[in-house]
């Protein structure tokens, strides 16, 4: 599904470089849920943004479900992402005036579909995630564990290749982040891949495999025996 | 780009954000109000001034007549030349149509005049209708001399302001007898004249009246009269000084005197003085050109401000648009759609509240420089149409900046 090879990325900070990665080499398969980890500063969230189309790279190559990506311009990444990607944040990142709904029903406002269609699928994906009742609610009327429901719905709706999320549980209390994680586990589960950034071993222990950044390089990567979360709940 | 489903996007994010709408379309609204009221105010201003300084724009022109100067066709010179009733008649004829007002007058310059035990001496001046306005007399009482006095030569007189003092002193003069020259008269209206005492002593009657009486037969002193007010000085030069060519060579030739003589027909203009008019109105109107043009200015530096904090206040929005797969030109688009439909709304309404304004408040206003405030219907549209081009061509810039942004930085704005 994912196929990076000899991956760099460098950023000019005036007039010095730095050299984020160093030549990564990685590879995702469909279905999986993976997890990439490192300290802040091994550039973990970088390879995250250039997966996600949000960065470019210096050198290498990447493939997303056969297709090169490369030379994007502004419109095309866009459609990419549109097409093949959906994002969870750590922030959530709804937009804080329109409602449940119509935050899960965005992305599909930019696939053309038209309005009534749009309502019915995002209705679908809240009730999904265990928000039907709560559709109609505005971002700041929820809690953290809500939002970020909500968030995952919306990043299902536009039916993406691969979830990206990039510490999706950074702002949630652990109770809230392993219900978040079952759920992730339930959609992976029906055969969704999924990468999740983060430095949390006990989130990272919930996917199925852990790839390790240090400096720019992958220092481990390897399948893992996946821990449930509905049982930490 | 009018799609339905963005105008729906528009609408939410409008009523969604009612603070941020109500705020831009308030600023938006209040420039273009006091913008229209400005104008509306300028020229107010323009025609109080007008109406002020009216009887300045008038270009009075006098034609008298003299005695020959040079030796013409075998005639001498010395020969004194007398414009006779043909002479207004050629006027009339040849000219009417160009003229504002226009009247002969015949002129005695002292009269007897006396009423009961008290008598002065007045000008005389036997006038047509007209010679009201070319004089500016105002009536205190009663009526100018009218078209029935010059047909039937009537025995009616329109005393000044000094006569009635001099003569009647607190009594009311109208319909009573006054001898001038051992004949009756009967007064039929007391005048007022801005020039004062002088202008104020003298008696008007109809010259028909006053050739038979005082046995002037068809003779006439001087022609006066107006030309209409022009759109500026120079116009108004050039057309008083082609038709006083004009006449002075058509009288000349009448009266067979030669092109070159200067002192049998003279002509005096007295558009110079209203130059000063002419002057003062194209001031007023530079004026309130500059200020229209200063404020205008001033509401597209307002409203490209308020474009500008509202991107900046959308960035995170945009951000999370594009990492949701949204196009930058639908970027652009969105912002602009939504800026544009907002100031042209509020722009409209701030101009009927204004237009109201002038037409319903305009009229009571009416102090001695300000008069009939309005504005120019098409003049109050283009102002809102440039602000609105304005506004949008100020909005475009920051948004397709914001729309360039790369959305991982726009999403860590916060």
């Amino acid at each position: 599904m994912i196929e990076i090879k000899d991956l760099h990325k460098s950023y000019k900070i005036g007039k010095n470089s730095l050299h984020v990665l160093k030549g990564i080499n990685f590879s995702v398969e469909e279905g999986e849920l993976v997890s990439i980890m490192g300290s802040s500063g091994s550039g973990k969230s970088t390879l995250l943004n250039i997966l996600g189309m949000l960065d470019e790279a210096d050198l290498g190559t990447y493939h997303l479900d056969g297709v090169e990506i490369k030379n994007l311009t502004e419109k095309i990444a866009a459609n990419y992402r549109n097409k093949f990607l959906g994002f969870i944040f750590q922030s959530f990142n709804l937009i804080n005036y329109k409602s449940a709904l119509d935050n899960v029903a965005l992305p599909l406002y930019y696939q053309n579909i038209n309005r009534k269609e749009r309502m019915e699928r995002a209705m679908s994906y809240l009730e999904k995630v265990g928000l039907a009742d709560w559709a109609k609610h505005l971002p700041n009327e929820l809690s953290g564990g809500q939002k970020q429901r909500v968030a995952i719905a919306r990043a299902l709706a536009s039916q993406p290749k691969v979830i990206l999320a990039d510490e999706l549980t950074g702002a949630l209390d652990s109770t809230t982040s392993y219900e978040i994680m079952h759920l992730i586990q339930e959609i992976n589960d029906e055969g969704k891949t999924i990468l999740v950034v983060t430095h949390e071993k006990d989130i990272a222990q919930m996917t199925k495999r852990i790839v390790n950044l240090k400096d720019g390089v992958i220092i481990d990567d390897r399948k893992i025996e996946q821990v449930k979360a509905l049982a930490n709940v | 780009m009018f799609s339905l489903e963005r105008w729906l996007e528009v609408f939410e994010a409008i009523s969604k954000n009612k603070l941020r709408t109500f705020l831009t379309g308030f600023s938006v609204a209040t420039g273009i109000l006091i913008l229209v009221l400005l104008l509306g105010i300028g020229e107010g201003m323009k025609n109080g001034v007008e109406e002020q300084f009216q009887r300045d724009a008038a270009n009075q022109i006098s034609v008298y007549t003299g005695v020959t100067g040079v030796e013409y066709k075998g005639l001498n010179p010395g020969r004194r030349i007398q414009f006779k009733n043909n002479d207004y008649d050629l006027l009339v004829e040849n000219f009417g149509d160009e003229l504002e007002y226009k009247s002969s007058v015949y002129r005695i310059w002292t009269g007897l005049t006396s009423y009961k035990d008290k008598s002065g001496s007045y000008r005389l001046e036997g006038v047509l209708p007209n010679y009201q306005f070319l004089e500016r007399a105002g009536m205190i009482k009663g009526r100018f001399i009218n078209e029935e006095d010059q047909t039937n030569s009537t025995k009616n007189v329109v005393i000044g302001k000094k006569v009635r003092d001099e003569l009647f002193e607190d009594k009311d003069p109208l319909g009573k007898l006054i001898e001038i020259r051992d004949i009756n008269f009967k007064v039929v209206g007391v005048f007022q004249d801005p020039g004062g005492d002088r202008e104020e002593s003298k008696v008007f009657m109809a010259i028909s009246t006053m050739q038979k009486v005082f046995g002037a037969g068809q003779d006439i002193r001087n022609l006066s009269f107006t030309l209409p007010q022009e759109e500026s000085f120079d116009v108004a030069l050039e057309k008083s000084n082609q038709l006083i060519n004009r006449l002075e060579a058509m009288l000349k030739s009448k009266h067979t005197v030669s092109p070159l003589d200067n002192s049998a027909i003279n002509i005096s203009n007295s558009i110079e003085n209203s130059k000063r008019f002419y002057d003062l109105t194209a001031n007023i109107k530079l004026f309130f050109w500059l200020i229209g043009l200063a404020s205008l200015l001033a509401g597209i530096i307002g409203v490209s401000n308020i474009m500008l904090i509202i991107v900046k206040e959308r960035t995170k929005e945009i951000g999370i648009r594009k990492a949701l797969g949204a196009e930058p030109m639908s970027i652009v688009g969105m912002v602009l759609h939504e800026s544009i439909f907002v100031t042209a709304v509020s722009g409209f309404m701030g101009l009927i509240v204004g237009l109201v304004l002038l037409e319903f408040v305009g009229p009571m206003i009416n102090t001695e420089f300000i008069s009939n405030p309005e504005v120019s219907f098409n003049i109050a549209i283009s102002t809102v149409i440039v602000l609105v081009i304005a506004g949008a061509l100020a909005g475009f810039f920051p948004a397709w900046r914001g729309a360039k942004i790369k959305p991982i930085n726009a999403l860590r704005e916060e």
